[in-house]
This record gives C-alpha cells, structure tokens and sequence, in this order.
C-alpha cells in the first residue's frame, strides 16, 4: 500500500481547465490521505515540470505517482521516464486520462466533466496505491533471424538483416528464389523486369556470407520464444547430383521425356519433369519431380549418374533470436463460370495474362487466336458482396493500366475496355492512369451493386461483355473482345494457418496475418520476437511491401541488438496455492504459455514468462481466481470501480489571483521554457506579434498559440492595437 | 475557473462503467473525446489488454457497488491476441450474467459491443442507448 503519493492535475494549456476546475481538484486531493503533494500544473509534459516532478519525488521521498492528463497513449512513455529518472519504480505510476475521455467529450456539462474529473483521480490513486514495484523480464537473446518467404520482401530483408550483423537463415517453400515477382515482367516505376530484380538480390545475398539460404523447404516445428526459437526444418531433396557435369544436367532436362502442366506459367504452358521455373531461375540448379520419373527406367538409367533419386528428406534443427514472417500471397482464383473463367473459353485472369504477354513477344496469341481486344473487369474477388473478400486489393488496379499500357507498346493495334467499379491509383500511380486514358484505352464505371456487375456471355464465336455504364445513364453497353480479363486481387496463402498454429500468429477476418496495431505497431505481432513483412499481411505492391519488410527487419536488429531484451513484466502470475490445476487456462492460450508443472508434489499452472502475451485470456476462466495479470488485479482494478464512485461537492468559488496560495497544492512554480523565451523577446511596452517573433526567433504560429494561454493566465494583457490596425499589441503582465 | 459541480445523482444519469482495451476500443473512446462527439458524463472506463481479461466478478463488483450498468467495449474480431476474442467475451458475459440473476440483478445491465480504434460515434450511440434502456429497467 502506497502510503506517499504525488498527485499531478494537468491545464494542457486550456484544454482540459476550460472545462475541469483542476485547481478546485488539485487542492481537494491535497487533502486526501497519503497524498504528499497534489499540484496543478499548465503543461505536465513540458520540460520543466518534468524536472519538477524528478526533484518532488526524490525531496518527499514519494512512493508513486499519478498524472491525469491526457491519453496514456500520448504519455505513458514519458513519465514512466521521468519515474525512472527519479529513482522510482515505473511500475508506480498512474496515468489518468482527464483530456480524452472527460474535458473534451464533456465540453458541453463543464460541471459535471469536473465531477467525473474526480472519480478518475481517485481511481487513479486507488488504483497506485496497490500498485508493485515490477521489473522487466531480462531475456538473453541469439543474434539470429529466420526469415521465412525468400520473395522481394524477404530477399531485401535478410540483405538489411546481414548487414546489420545478425545471422539469417532465409527459409523458401518453393525451390527457387524470387516468389510472384519473378513472374512479372516489367515493373512500374523502374521498367526493370521482377526477374532483374530477383537476380540483382541474389546476388547481394551470395556475397553475405552470413546468410544461408534454404530452399524446398518447409517448418516443421517450433518451440521456444523470443531470443531462442528452436526451429525444425524439413528439407526436401532436388535429386540432382551434387557432383554432375552442368551440361549432363542440361541434356537430362532437355531429354527428360515426362511433362506436366507448368504452375510457374500458371498451367499456360507444360515443363519438363526435370525443370527450373524459368531458364535464369536461382539457385541455378534444376529440380527432379522424382514420383514422375517411376516409370521411367530407361531414363533414369541413362542419366545415373546425374541424377540422385536416393537423395533423402533432410531434417535441420536450428536455434534463432527472432523470426520474421514474409510469406507472400496467392492469387485470387475465381470459381468456375464466375464472369465466364472456365466456361468461356477465352475468359483469363491478370496473372495468367502477364504470363502470356511474356511468352508472347511478338504478337499475343491466345486458343491459336490473336488477340487484338481486351476487357478488363476490375475487382474480381475483391471487395465481394456475397464472399468473405470484403477488402479492396488495392495494387490491382494500377496492376491493370500498367499491363495496359504495356499491351499498346509490345503489340500496337490493342484495344483495351476498362470495366471498374472504382479506380484506386493513388499517388504516383495516377500518372498511369492519365497516360492509359490518353492512350485512348476505354473506361467504363459501373455501380457497386451485384445486378449492376458486368455479364461475359458467347454469342456464336464472339464474347461479348454487358455493362451498364453509370456515366451514361447506366445505359447497357455490349463490348465484344477477343479476350476477357479477370482482374483478380490477393488472398491469404492456404498455408498460412499451418505457419500460423506453428507460431501462434494471429489471422484476421481477411486470413492475412494481424499485426498489433496497423498505425502504431504495423509489423509487430502478438508473439515477442515474431514480426511480419510484405503481403502476408495483406495486399501490398511491390514498393510496399519490401518498406515494411524493411520496417520488421529493422525491429529485430534493434531488438536483437544488445544480446538482452527487456519484456514487459506485464503477465500472468499463478497463486500456487490457490491453484487445483483444471487445465482450461491452458485450454484459452493461443500461445501455449501455461503449462502444469508439479510443485511440492501438487499440480499446479505455470506461466512462461517469455511466451505470455499479458492478454488476461486465461485469468476469468479460472474456477479458483488463481490466475491474475500484474498491474490489473483485482484489488486495483475493484478499487478503481470505488474510486469511481467518488461524490463530490464543488462550491462555486472565484478565484482570488491575489490569494496566497499553498505551493504544493496550487500553481505554477515555474513557467514553460516556450513563455519564459516569448518573456524574454518583449519589452516592457507594447509589442506586436511581429515584434515578438523576430526578438525571440520562435515560429510565428507557436508565439501566436502561446500568446492565447498566456493571456487566459494572466502573463499577458493585450494592449489594444497598432496605429495600422493590423495587430494587436500584448504587454507583460 | 469557478464552477459549482454536481453529483450525477443529482443530474439522474445513469452510471456506466465500461471495460476497454488498449489496443482497440480505447483509442476508439479517446477519439470521440478528441472530436468533441458528447457522451455521458456518467460514463467510466477501465482499460485492459483484451475484453477477454474482464473478470466477471469485476463486473458484480461495480453493479453491486452503485454502478447501473457494464459495459463490454469488446476487441470482436479485430483482436490481436485470440481469433476466438468474441467466443470468449462472450462466455465471460454469460458467466456474469449467471451471477447476476443468482443476486436479482437485471441482466440487461450488461451490454457488449465490438467497439473499432476509429468507432467514436458508434461508442458515443452505444452510450447514448444503454442509457436510455438502464433508465427504463425497474427492478
């Protein structure tokens, strides 16, 4: 029990004692027992009254503290500092949010606001006064990073990461580097295609040799937490031989007589048994589908040496400090006869179209046919009416007038129609939008409503695309083209939920994973040590998603830096004595941080304090109320609930400037250093706002605001206006 | 500034006491502050990391305590701790309202709603309606 508490009762300048009598609270609560101090002060925040703060905790020997200010949102951080500075747990102080959520949506019952003002403050001291002395968890950290997904986004990161002198192991599915990008051509802005790029970050890759990369490969377990994740890797065999000549393996592809559907092409073309998926594809060695080649003998005979179908799954056992999740995207794969896919024979997605594009140079050819015209119908499986889809994809649209853009430049005579619902092509992607329109590709807008969507039908050899267009009265146009076009957003990966139950990583509605917070945490997740990057966590284009990969990257070095983390001690506690062990805390963690452990022969739930989140999840399932989260137990938080109950009587008072007030409880010891320098730059005649600004070399709109406050408290007076009656002169009080 | 403060006994406005969280619902109530959207002054809020973590005799402490109603400003499916947020608020909400009735306590004087980081209107009408039915129950 806190017996020397400081109370501190913020004006924010105006706007919390406009409407709350702060000075009326702060003398009340002087009065409290065990508080030593109560102030009222104009800016808690500022310098000044920080130091003040510092030098009133150590004089009076104070054992916690309470600021009611603004959102502990703003400010935690700041006098949990000034706390520390001062040599006093941070752990013992309480911020009370009299701004947010009481002067300002109060700003209409002014009295009341004050009153409620009360019932916070009390809560807050209650809530101190149970407050413990915490200390951060000290964690020992490996300076190593698992970087899952060798996309754009992962190659870039785990280069940042090496750089910065962690060890990286870059973990990819698929046997090839590069993800989607290297199934792009041309990329806006640059021009330069995704494999260019996917090369020219290899490369920078081969030469740190503090990352290994991993390919074919796929996680397996994971145990562990923040600063020693145990990971096992399952690596899957290539059945090249390690030793065979480069060109016994180019005659093996060459010869290889077993085809299958291309997935790179994305089923447009077959390949080889035996295959890269793509002629450049790194690392430059080919893979062999070794089920295709059973049947095989002669084959396989003939190529013994080359080949090693005997090659073994590889199981790798590997110990990191964080992991950083950058496992990509899949393509929207629209359901059969959804706007004609699969039931109209010339009806394609975006991807499968920029597929074809590269392997048609010279003239695009689909079904045998030269494709001269093309519909586009934008939004297909984004933004859905009756589907789980509801998010826009937001990099499809712009996606789309690239691709159109190009169309005109590799095959002249194309004509392109545009079928949108809204044309999102922010910031420098609107210059592709005003090129594509000027190029004379056709938009047509049509309603967001699903009887408004546009219908892909046959008519005879043609394909014909209804749409009611909204611009001309949604009059229904008929579009015949030789192609018609999906414009397919991006989903979660199916996979996710494994990578997700591996890592306790949470899913959103949309199945991409979540971070804690989109603005303030954007690529940090629940789990300590575990940050995500580019499109797993929800569309993306390519610029985007290698920043916030970067962001992550730049996390974990700073995370990793020292070789010690220091995790928030705000976490479950088990009373052992309360404990009967039932199971159904453990049952409610996602993360798997209780587990029952046997003490004096009793079985009872222990938390691990690297895993547990704080979430308090476990702590109302307990039948015995033996689990509670520290900083919100019971006796706090049933003791706010009671302070809430506070019944004041405010007498109205005026307030007498003359009065000599009680330091402690009233009053500014000491002005803000932005009015002492504004002071410092007046004479003590009139002076103009000009004047002022130029003698004291603040920024004018600064001088202007402060000038306001200063008035409202008396440190200055206006003093009528020039001859000119351009400005108002203020004089020092 | 002088003011003459009243109880809100006197002003008869039901008193609500409100669970949030940091993450979610919080910055959702701090942002109807911010843009000035009015809301009883009878409205208290205790913030949490998750509307999972409220203890249901938290919630039997406040209504036997003078509070007229609780209320859940839940994380829904917005939470980043638990894709099963709302399954599990839920339960603590049946759990509570268990108890109530075992002490004659209108179950109604318990809501919950999911409350988004941008929700201020919708918590400033949440408010406004649980109000409203808290003043309507007679016991």
């Amino acid at each position: 029990m806190k017996e020397r508490i400081g109370v501190y009762i913020c004006h924010c300048g105006g706007n919390i004692s406009d409407y709350v009598d702060v000075e009326e609270l702060s003398k009340m609560f002087h009065k409290e027992e065990n508080v030593v101090i109560a102030k009222d002060v104009m800016f808690a925040c500022a310098d000044s009254n920080q130091k003040d703060m510092v030098q009133d905790i150590q004089e009076n020997k104070l054992d916690a503290i309470v600021v009611c200010s603004c959102s502990p949102k703003l400010h935690l951080h700041t006098f949990r500092s000034v706390a520390a500075r001062a040599g006093l747990n941070p752990s013992n102080y309480v911020q009370v949010n009299i701004r947010e959520q009481c002067s300002w949506p109060h700003s209409d019952r002014p009295r009341e606001a004050t009153v409620k003002a009360a019932g916070l403050i009390r809560a807050g001291i209650n809530r101190v006064s149970f407050s413990e002395s915490l200390e951060d968890i000290q964690l020992e950290v490996k300076k190593s990073v698992m970087v899952l997904g060798a996309g754009v986004a992962g190659m870039k990161a785990a280069i940042d990461l090496a750089k910065s002198g962690n060890e990286v192991f870059l973990v990819e599915k698929d046997f090839f580097v590069g993800g989607r990008i290297a199934q792009k051509d041309k990329l806006f802005v640059t021009g330069q295609s995704g494999k260019q790029i996917v090369a020219s970050l290899y490369d920078e890759i081969k030469k740190q040799s503090n990352i290994t990369i991993f390919t074919g490969t796929s996680i397996e377990k994971v145990s562990g937490s923040l600063g020693n994740f145990h990971i096992d890797l399952k690596v899957k065999p290539r059945y090249i031989n390690g030793k065979a000549d480069k060109q016994a393996v180019k005659r093996a592809m060459e010869e290889c007589p077993v085809e299958v559907p291309d997935a790179f092409n994305l089923g447009l073309t077959k390949r080889k048994a035996i295959y890269k998926n793509y002629p450049e594809a790194l690392p430059d060695v080919p893979v062999v589908e070794a089920e295709l080649l059973k049947d095989q003998p002669d084959f396989t005979a003939k190529f013994a040496s080359t080949l090693n179908l005997n090659e073994q799954e590889e199981t790798i056992s590997l110990i990191v400090g964080s992991v950083l999740v950058t496992t990509g995207y899949e393509n929207y794969q629209p359901k059969e006869g959804e706007f004609g896919y699969k039931t109209i024979d010339n009806v394609v997605t975006l991807p499968e179209l920029n597929r074809l594009m590269e392997l048609n140079p010279q003239k695009l050819v689909y079904n045998g046919k030269e494709i001269k015209s093309i519909a586009f119908i934008y939004c297909v499986g984004s933004r859905q009416k009756k589907g789980e889809n509801k998010y826009c994809s937001r990099q499809c649209c712009t996606s789309t007038i690239y691709t159109s853009l190009q169309l005109k430049e590799k095959y002249k005579e194309m004509q392109t129609y545009h079928l949108y619902r809204d044309i999102r092509a922010y910031g420098k992607q609107e210059v592709l939008y005003t090129q594509s329109a000027k190029q004379g590709d056709l938009y047509f807008k049509y309603e967001d409503k699903e009887k408004d969507f546009p219908v892909v039908e046959k008519v005879g050899k043609n394909t014909i695309v209804k749409v009611k267009d909204s611009l001309t009265a949604r009059k229904e146009l008929e579009i015949e083209a030789d192609l018609v076009v999906l414009v397919t957003g991006m989903v979660a990966r199916e996979d996710s939920t494994h990578i997700s139950e591996l890592f306790k990583i949470p899913i959103g509605r949309d199945r991409f994973f979540n971070e804690i917070h989109p603005k303030l945490k954007p690529v940090e997740t629940v789990i300590k040590g575990v940050y995500i990057g580019g499109t797993c966590q929800g569309p993306k284009n390519v610029t985007e998603s290698v920043q916030s990969s970067l962001a992550g990257a730049s996390k974990i070095t700073a995370l990793l830096k020292s070789g010690t983390v220091a995790v928030d001690p705000i976490i479950a506690r088990v009373d052992t004595d309360a404990c009967t062990w039932c199971g159904k805390c453990a049952d409610v963690c996602d993360y798997g941080a209780l587990k029952v452990v046997e003490v004096d022969g009793k079985k009872v739930a222990s938390v691990n304090k690297a895993v547990c989140t704080g979430c308090g999840i476990c702590a109302p399932v307990c039948p015995e109320n033996a689990i509670e989260i520290a900083q919100y137990t019971d006796k706090g938080i049933e003791s706010m609930i009671d302070g809430f109950m506070l019944d004041v009587q405010i007498q109205e008072k005026e307030v007498n400037a003359d009065e000599v007030q009680d330091e402690n409880a009233v009053g500014m010891k000491e002005y803000p250093q932005v009015w002492k320098e504004i002071l410092a730059g007046m004479t003590d005649e009139k002076n103009t706002i000009p004047q002022i600004i130029e003698n004291s070399k603040l920024k004018g709109e600064l001088v202007t605001y402060h000038l306001m406050t200063m008035n409202k408290y008396g440190v200055v007076v206006p003093a009528g206006m020039d001859q000119k009656e351009e400005y108002f002169y203020y004089k020092k009080k | 500034m002088a003011t003459t403060a009243t109880t809100s006994q006197e002003t008869k406005l039901p008193k609500i006491l409100v669970f949030s969280t940091d993450k979610i619902s919080d910055p959702g109530i701090d942002q109807a502050g911010l843009r000035k959207i009015h809301y009883s002054p009878s409205v208290y809020v205790i913030n949490l990391p998750c509307s999972s973590g409220v203890k249901p005799r938290w919630i039997l402490h406040a209504l036997e305590n003078g509070f007229d109603g609780v209320f859940i400003a839940a994380d829904g499916h917005e939470c980043s701790y638990s894709a099963k947020c709302p399954e599990h608020t839920n339960t603590i909400i049946q759990t509570a309202q268990e108890l109530m009735k075992e002490k004659n306590i209108n179950t109604k004087r318990i809501r919950m709603a999911a409350v988004c980081s941008v929700c201020a209107e919708p918590f400033a009408s949440h408010m406004e309606n649980f109000s409203k039915i808290l003043a309507g129950i007679e016991e």
